[in-house]
């Protein structure tokens, strides 16, 4: 590839079918985007999601694309990374299809570590089946499957990659075009399994379900956008700080300006520090955006290659194959014995 | 202490007695008396003694039940000669029993008049009550009419080995040598090839392998002893005749294993094989799992839906994806291998058959699942599907199944079972440059302007396969995945009457492998006569037999079909010249219905599902009295074993 491709080359011409107004869109761009800047190569870049609005996100970008099957995205692109280690892989998954029916398969490729982009839609509900309650949903969602209220505990995405192992855990805001940005360009840059969360409203389903922390009026004192090395502050000019309380262990909201000894400095390799980040919810607590973990990391399908330097490597023969155990001739025209 | 008892023998003309042409052996013991390790060793020795042979691993499902009990009993079965052997052998001539409860699992087995190798050792009151004996076996009478001879195996085998040094157990368990060495001598026997074996395996503990040749040795010698020749027959074996070559022993799992790395070597693609730990398709996996260097990669995935998905991820990055299991994981792959269908990829399924519903019967043999492999999936999903009939096989199928799958673009079937897996044969070694090279759909130059649809499907009329484009290739950027696609351009289409035309065209590209299969031909017998025995997948080996066994005069005919979907085209007009069909089958009548389905033949059933391979005599049987009651119509429909 030659000239530097922009973001309108890695759009394709198939009709967007999201719901206007969707999240998504949003997301597309921002990804479109993310892929000019870190000079993605098209041929060698693959979009791979499974069932969901989300997963037809593959048909709207201009590189290679595979729209399996409910939950299993994890699962095929891991496939894919063995037999093509070289190619930049991206998968494409919300809450009900990454958490629900393919929760199985998202564990499993965060503790291998495999090297792809992990890309979770959380819009908190099924949106292409028509508005059932989610793994994500909180309690009391009203919805086709639970008219009185949802009841039973909401996994945590981040919590959930944690949990699994994952070594790079992000968040974003669909519309945060520059927080979204920066995240995937990080991702991108793992050797491993990122684990990105993409609060993305549904608009149609569950519309607003994130304005606690994302509404103009509130963002300041309900987001903390997170950088290795730098004090966790927050709201109105860096004015409140996040402090560890040894007696509870537990994170406390407190005065930046009056105490900042005690304000936290955010390490992203830091899996405890993760822990009570991702932990935190508005309104008691500011959500936590941007790199939260990002550890020292190789990615399965290399260590896999080195610690099995033989694997697909044709380097023997079947003929040889054949005769590893003990052969015996028999010859022409002297028939054994008797 | 030996003690033998007259035999009063016996004889069958459909050839199950013992003579110098052929002899059934049973071992019998604890799963830890290492009787499969006897048994694959005895096995060595008669191959390179020039017996033609087939084995039969039978296995409890536990790994390690509670010792001395019958369902802890681990038996290995031996059948050689110098006639071509195509089965373990019906009824067992002889029986080393380590324990009570090997004795009484399988002395039902046996033929009359067999010879019996006690351990009598282990004929403690306790343990004589675990295998459920009220009285000692020996005295009740059970055992009237077989040879017996009681040997104090462990006694000699501590003695044989005291002078190693080691704890009382583990000199015990050099006792599958001792008895190896007793059996060697019977048989006749050059142990060198066994004892080579020994010092490869032990050659890091010393003190292992010399008791272990000691116990060989001291087996022999026993059998030597002169007051003993009396009692214990000494078997002459004659050899078989084999057309010349190089010859390997084969279990169905290694052959398959080495047909999938020969398929990769001949299409010049890496195999991924993608598994999921199951009985009894664990021996591929593990098998594999060595052939790195042969251009194989081995991934165990996290469950088997898993396992199937990136073999697929595999094949749509181009390499051979592969997957395995047994019948319930197979039941959870269903979806994506529709996944495979769909987006027209290549994906080889292997189904290693155990009996069932649910977890059933995990270690034992059935031919259950030709529904699932054919019909059993969601919405019209034709795909090719395959079974393999004996151990060595397993190879020509695993590369024909490659075949098929890369020239249609499609997921293809492969059936074996648990009895294939691990039975054992000789096999005349391939010639690898002899086998026709696997060609691979490769995509064509993009003009400039074209579409890219153009390209990506682009069928070959004859096959329907696509050229095969995967991530990676320049400017062939493509979309593509599960929902229904324009059958030209690849987007998603919901329109009628496209569905339409890529339901018909999935059904033909199936259809059309019939155009590049051999046709169907007769194994034994006659191309028209009054019984076609039809077989498929392991049951070859008892059905050749039985066919055999039947008076030229008789007209009966052995098929035997490899190729289950699509059916070989001359299948119908073969079936045709034969009066009656008769259809044996290791479950409740599947290939009966298929043959009915496709062919609209009535056919006569014989079905049996203990879990147990058929016998040659039942098949003998059966066919008689199918030639004595001749029925006045041809086609009897649902008759039952
Ligand atoms: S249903 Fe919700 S998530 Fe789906 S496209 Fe519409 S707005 Fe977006």
């Amino acid at each position: 590839m030659s000239a530097q491709l922009q973001p309108k080359d890695f759009a394709t011409s198939q009709e967007v079918r999201w719901c206007p107004g969707c999240g998504d869109y949003a997301v597309l761009k921002s990804v479109t985007r993310a892929l000019a800047d870190v000079g993605a190569v098209p041929e060698k870049t693959v979009f791979v999601s499974g069932i969901g609005c989300s997963s037809r996100f593959p048909y709207y970008v201009e590189t290679y694309g595979f729209h399996t099957i409910h939950g299993r995205a994890p699962a095929i692109a891991t496939g894919l990374k063995l037999a093509n280690p070289e190619l930049d892989v991206w998968v494409v998954t919300g809450d009900g299809d990454g958490l629900s029916i393919g929760g199985n398969h998202l564990m499993h490729a965060l503790r291998r570590n495999v090297g792809f982009k992990i890309l979770l839609f959380n819009n908190e509900i099924y949106g292409l089946t028509k508005g059932q309650y989610s793994p994500t949903s909180r309690p009391g969602t009203r919805s086709p499957s639970t008219p009185s209220g949802s009841f039973d505990t909401p996994a945590s995405p981040g919590l959930f990659a944690l949990g699994s192992g994952a070594k790079f855990i992000a968040r974003a805001i669909d519309v945060d075009k520059n927080g979204l940005g920066s995240v995937l360009e990080a991702a991108h840059g793992f050797d491993g399994a990122a684990f990105v969360e993409i609060f993305q409203n549904c608009i149609v389903y569950n519309d607003g379900v994130f304005n606690a922390f994302t509404d103009r009026d509130k963002e300041t004192d309900a987001q903390i956008h997170v950088k290795h090395g730098e004090p966790l502050v927050f709201g109105e000019n860096g004015s409140k700080g996040l402090a560890f309380d040894a007696k509870t262990m537990t994170l406390r909201v407190i005065d930046a300006k009056a105490q900042p000894a005690d304000v936290l400095v955010h390490d992203e390799t830091n899996r405890v520090l993760a822990q009570l980040l991702l932990g935190m919810n508005a309104p008691e607590f500011p959500v936590a955006l941007g790199v939260v973990l990002r550890q020292p990391s190789v990615a399965f399908e290399k260590t896999y290659y080195a610690h099995q330097p033989t694997q697909m490597k044709r380097t023997g023969s079947v003929a040889k194959a054949l005769r590893q155990t003990s052969v015996w001739r028999v010859d022409e025209k002297k028939p054994a014995k008797k | 202490m030996m003690r033998a008892s007259r035999s009063r023998g016996c004889s069958m003309d459909d050839g199950s007695s013992m003579d110098s042409q052929s002899v059934v052996i049973r071992f019998a013991g604890d799963s830890g008396d290492g009787v499969q390790l006897m048994g694959t060793q005895f096995v060595a020795a008669a191959a390179l003694a020039g017996n033609d042979f087939a084995t039969f691993p039978d296995f409890p499902a536990e790994i390690r039940a509670p010792a001395g009990t019958t369902f802890g009993v681990s038996a290995y079965q031996i059948h050689l000669g110098a006639r071509p052997i195509t089965t373990a052998g019906d009824a067992p001539h002889v029986l080393v029993a380590f324990n009570p409860a090997a004795l009484k699992v399988n002395l039902p087995l046996l033929a009359d008049g067999a010879l019996i190798v006690l351990n009598i050792d282990s004929f403690t009151s306790r343990n004589l009550a675990k295998a459920g004996y009220e009285k000692d076996p020996r005295q009740s009478g059970v055992l009237d009419g077989y040879q017996i001879i009681e040997v104090d195996i462990t006694k000699h085998t501590l003695e044989a080995t005291a002078a190693y040094g080691l704890s009382k157990s583990d000199a015990g368990r050099c006792k599958n040598f001792w008895a190896l060495g007793l059996v060697q001598w019977m048989f006749n026997r050059d142990s060198s090839a066994i004892e080579s074996w020994i010092n490869g395996k032990f050659a890091k503990d010393a003190t292992t392998r010399d008791a272990n040749l000691a116990a060989l040795r001291a087996g022999h010698a026993y059998g030597e002893t002169a007051e003993l020749t009396a009692a214990l027959p000494h078997v002459a074996t004659d050899t078989a005749q084999f057309p010349p070559g190089e010859y390997r022993g084969v279990r169905g799992g290694e052959a398959l294993a080495l047909g999938l790395a020969a398929a990769g070597e001949l299409a010049d693609r890496a195999v991924v094989f993608c598994s999921y730990p199951i009985t009894p398709a664990s021996p591929l996996l593990h098998q594999l799992a060595r052939y790195g260097e042969l251009g194989v990669g081995v991934f165990q995935a996290e469950d088997e839906i898993a396992a199937v998905c990136a073999a697929i991820g595999a094949s749509y990055g181009g390499a051979i994806g592969v997957t395995s299991s047994s019948g319930p994981g197979i039941a959870l792959k269903t979806e994506a291998i529709g996944l495979a269908i769909n987006a027209e990829l290549p994906l080889v399924v292997v189904n290693s058959q155990r009996g069932g519903p649910s977890t059933g019967l995990p270690t034992k043999t059935e031919q259950s699942d030709l529904y699932l492999a054919v019909y059993g999936r969601n919405a019209d999903a034709p795909v090719p599907v395959l079974a393999a009939r004996s151990p060595s096989d397993c190879f020509e199928v695993a590369i024909e199944a490659v075949r098929i799958a890369l020239r249609h673009m499609t997921p293809v079937i492969l059936l074996t079972d648990g009895y294939l897996a691990n039975a054992a044969e000789p096999w005349r070694l391939p010639n690898m440059d002899e086998i026709p090279r696997i060609t691979v759909n490769k995509p064509a130059e993009r003009k400039p302007g074209q579409d890219v649809s153009a390209v990506i499907f682009d069928r070959d009329p004859e096959t329907l396969g696509r050229p095969w484009v995967s991530p990676g290739m320049p400017n062939l950027m493509y979309r593509i995945g599960g929902i229904e696609k324009d059958i030209r351009t690849g987007n998603i289409s919901y329109d009628a009457q496209n569905h339409q035309a890529m339901t018909d065209m999935r059904a033909a590209k199936v259809a059309a492998v019939a155009k590049f299969i051999p046709l169907q031909k007769v194994e034994v017998g006659p191309e028209r006569g009054s019984i076609a025995v039809v077989g498929w997948g392991s049951t070859y080996g008892a059905i050749y037999q039985a066919v055999r066994a039947i008076p030229a005069k008789e007209r009966v005919s052995h098929i035997h079909l490899r190729h289950l979907s699509p059916l070989p085209s001359n299948l119908g007009d073969l079936l045709a010249g034969f009066d009656r069909i008769l259809v044996p089958e290791m479950n409740m009548g599947q290939l009966a219905t298929l043959l009915r389905d496709k062919l609209g033949v009535e056919t006569i059933q014989f079905n049996k599902v203990t879990g147990q391979p058929f016998m040659i005599n039942e098949l003998v049987q059966k066919i008689r009295s199918l030639l004595t009651a001749k029925p006045a119509v041809r086609a009897v429909r649902g008759e039952r074993a």
